[in-house]
């Protein structure tokens, strides 16, 4: 994500980096790289505008006399102002008090409502709350069936009403059905529409005057162009939008539009989508969103993830074995799982610091179904042999082997890995016992 | 109405938007540098994106100093006539008669894959073709539903696999049954992908050679679909599948909006692939071959057609 924008951002700082006094040249030049970059990444023409130019007026003035690193001085400016484009703090969504909350999705076809709906049901039920799901699209075909079957897989209740073709008849009879069923959240899933057309705006002017929904979310495709910032004035204009669902951002688009529409509207943006899966939304962190296109890999959002993901008390346990040396296969297993539970995991390393810019690492890419072999091949042991793995010799590996459907080559590679793990762990562990950097997640 | 008004509408918006704007800064005024500079930045605007503005430019001096224009208002019919002769002839999709045609359409989530085939068949279907639709989007809730009616709508045949199936074992039972029951046309249609998710790119590598394989020859087109308010990520998806699967051509969708569609020029200047089709409405007549002469007079031409 932001890759590109990153890397462009990136090589023109590393000119500045080796600079001891910054010119105002220096600093036009390095802007104008700015400037391109941010372009080619979708960013509004007047956004980029307004924002050289703040960054300018911040670096001349001060690099040159006070920074004793004025490169260092320009990257933590523009970082600071890359926050405040992307809207300073972390906005949350508003709830009501009385339940139940009305929260309603809004976009241009494509953008992606449908299956925020479902993510977003997901995301706040964890946070305790009980959501009702409304399909409001009564003119693509199949978009009940597609909300109906996100539903039935996330186990939340969908409202539907297939012989209504009124979106606002629908609206109106899903809040008060979730008030009879004690549900404390309705989303709703409106159609996709174009922002010029007036009869379906007129239509979502109408569900609000009929639900007065609490939070309404415009839902952007961060590969849009240009025209994001005029559909997202159309729409803050039309019903008065309060926040902004940035979605497919686990793409290699740029994804300008999400500095755009903050800076256009003055709307926040509030979540992102990262993922097809249904566990792939995010609350969105301007400053981690910052730093992550700078090239400061995002840690935070990764250590929320693995905590979201993790059994803490197992965690726990499984670093007594490490220092304990009793760490086995099993356990290597445990941990393949769970790893496989924090999502794909080629999007997990893109967040580890240094991953994201090793060279050599960039094309690389991580095979799921190598992790399913291992699986494979570790569940073809017995109880035995995946606790004392020095016992299995080569009869034994030849049949695990055969067994797992892998090469005797497979079953060597694994037990090595394993070794090697488990020795690396151990020092972990010992560093740990000395008082010294503490391994948190030892991940494999 | 013809095609050309119903473009010319489809494009009102945007058209209306851009006009108005480059007529604001082009007329009454001397051709400068400060001219070209906002020209630019107006080109920026509409998703033409930064080289290929820049080569546009290029061109657009080199035929003012040609035809030693100074007025700032000659530089409408000028630039309509570069933006036709950059685009090029328009390239029609054409079909084999009596034996099985088959197109492939791909693209990124949220394009309108589905909403491309559901037109597609209703046009040929009208043209008195056999038609028949290979659900092989397996993976997005409701997707295959969402086919059905479209083909119900037109009147065709789909081949369908419970979801979360293998979409390339969907393509061999539809060729396979298509071959049986002596279909003209096979419309493929495929899940939303994100072109930087290589498995995912990899599966449609095996669509394609599954259909190479059990069809030679009948794989007439594989079509892109683009969204017309995508930004300069566009060049990055056609890039990316074409690397993965020969494209032939492109689909050019949701054209009604306010996005002008500058991405045409941003990919004809960057990338081989033609723009085939573009959809500039919501019914089956509104996807229609793409005209580049028509496109860039009803971009620019000063008379409505």
């Amino acid at each position: 994500m932001f890759k590109a924008l990153g890397e462009r951002l990136q090589a023109t700082f590393k000119k500045l980096r080796g600079k001891g006094k910054l010119t105002e040249q220096d600093v036009t030049e390095a802007l104008r790289e700015v400037r391109m970059a941010l372009l080619e990444a979708d960013v509004n023409l007047k956004v980029v505008r307004d924002f050289v130019a703040a960054v300018k007026e911040r670096a001349v003035g001060q690099a040159v006399f006070e920074s004793l690193t004025p490169g260092q001085h320009v990257i933590k400016i523009v970082h600071e102002e890359l926050i405040k484009l992307l809207g300073g703090s972390t906005s949350r969504i508003n709830l009501s008090p009385n339940p139940p909350s009305v929260l309603m999705l809004v976009g241009l076809q494509g953008s992606g409502k449908t299956t925020q709906a479902g993510k977003l049901a997901r995301l706040l039920r964890k946070n305790g709350r009980h959501p009702l799901l409304v399909a409001c699209d009564v003119y693509r075909p199949a978009a009940i069936d597609q909300l109906e079957t996100l539903g039935r897989q996330l186990d939340i209740p969908v409202f539907s009403m297939r012989e209504s073709k009124n979106p606002v008849e629908i609206a109106r009879a899903a809040k008060e059905s979730a008030m009879r069923q004690g549900r404390d959240l309705v989303i709703i899933d409106t159609a996709g529409r174009l922002h010029i057309d007036e009869r379906l705006m007129q239509e979502l002017q109408d569900i609000c005057e009929a639900v007065h929904p609490h939070e309404i979310l415009l839902v952007v495709d961060a590969m849009t162009g240009q025209d994001a910032v005029t559909v997202a004035e159309a729409f803050d204009k039309a019903i008065s939008i309060d926040g902004i669902v940035m979605t497919k951002l686990d793409g290699d688009a740029r994804g300008g539009a999400a500095l755009s529409a903050k800076a256009v509207t003055g709307k926040p943006i509030k979540y992102i989508g990262v993922g097809e899966r249904l566990d792939a939304l995010e609350v969105f962190h301007p400053d981690r969103m910052a730093s992550r296109i700078l090239g400061m890999a995002d840690v935070l959002s990764l250590i929320e993830r693995a905590e979201e993901a993790l059994d803490v008390k197992r965690a726990a346990e499984l670093e007594q074995k490490l220092r304990s040396q009793t760490f086995t296969l099993e356990d290597f297993l445990t941990q393949l799982q769970e790893i496989r539970n924090m999502g794909p995991l080629d999007q997990l390393l893109g967040r580890v610091p240094g991953f994201a810019q090793a060279k050599q690492l960039q094309n690389m890419q991580i095979d799921e179904r190598e992790l399913k072999r291992v699986e494979a091949v570790i569940f073809s042991m017995t109880k035995r042999e995946r606790q004392r793995p020095e016992m299995i010799d080569g009869s034994r590996r030849k049949r695990i082997a055969l067994g797992s459907g892998t090469s005797v080559q497979d079953v060597n590679r694994l037990l090595k890995q394993f070794e090697q793990t488990r020795k690396m762990m151990k020092t972990f562990a010992d560093m740990g016992k000395r008082g010294g950097k503490k391994a948190k997640f030892p991940l494999v | 109405m013809g095609f050309m008004q119903k473009l010319a509408d489809g494009l009102a918006k945007a058209r209306e938007k851009f006009l108005v704007k480059l007529d604001a800064l082009i007329v009454g005024r001397k051709i400068d540098e400060s001219l070209y500079e906002e020209l630019e930045e107006l080109l920026i605007l509409n998703d033409v994106g930064v080289t290929a503005s820049a080569r546009l430019l290029k061109h657009l001096r080199k035929l003012v100093s040609e035809r030693k224009v100074q007025e700032g208002h000659f530089l409408r019919p000028l630039l309509q006539e570069i933006v036709s002769e950059r685009l090029g002839k328009p390239e029609a999709i054409e079909l084999q008669q009596g034996r099985l045609n088959v197109f492939l359409v791909v693209g990124v989530n949220g394009v309108g894959k589905t909403t491309s085939i559901g037109k597609l068949a209703q046009y040929y279907r009208e043209q008195g073709l056999k038609i028949m639709c290979a659900a092989g989007d397996t993976f997005r809730a409701a997707a295959a539903q969402q086919l059905e009616i479209w083909a119900e709508r037109a009147g065709v045949q789909v081949i369908a696999h419970a979801a979360g199936g293998d979409p390339a074992a969907v393509v061999y039972d539809a060729l396979h049954s298509a071959r049986a029951k002596g279909i003209d046309l096979l419309l493929v249609d495929t899940a939303g992908r994100l072109h930087n998710k290589t498995n995912l790119m990899q599966e449609l590598g095996k669509v394609r050679r599954i259909i190479e394989r059990e069809a030679p020859d009948a794989l007439r087109e594989i079509l892109l679909v683009v969204d017309a308010s995508t930004g300069q990520n566009a060049l990055s998806q056609v890039r990316e599948f074409a690397e993965i699967v020969p494209l032939t051509g492109i689909i050019l969708t949701k054209l009604d909006g306010t996005a002008k569609g500058g991405i045409v020029l941003a990919i004809r200047e960057e990338q081989q692939v033609p723009i085939k089709l573009i959809g500039v409405g919501e019914k089956a007549s509104d996807l229609r071959p793409f005209d580049p002469q028509e496109f860039a007079a009803a971009l620019l031409s000063s008379k409505t057609p």
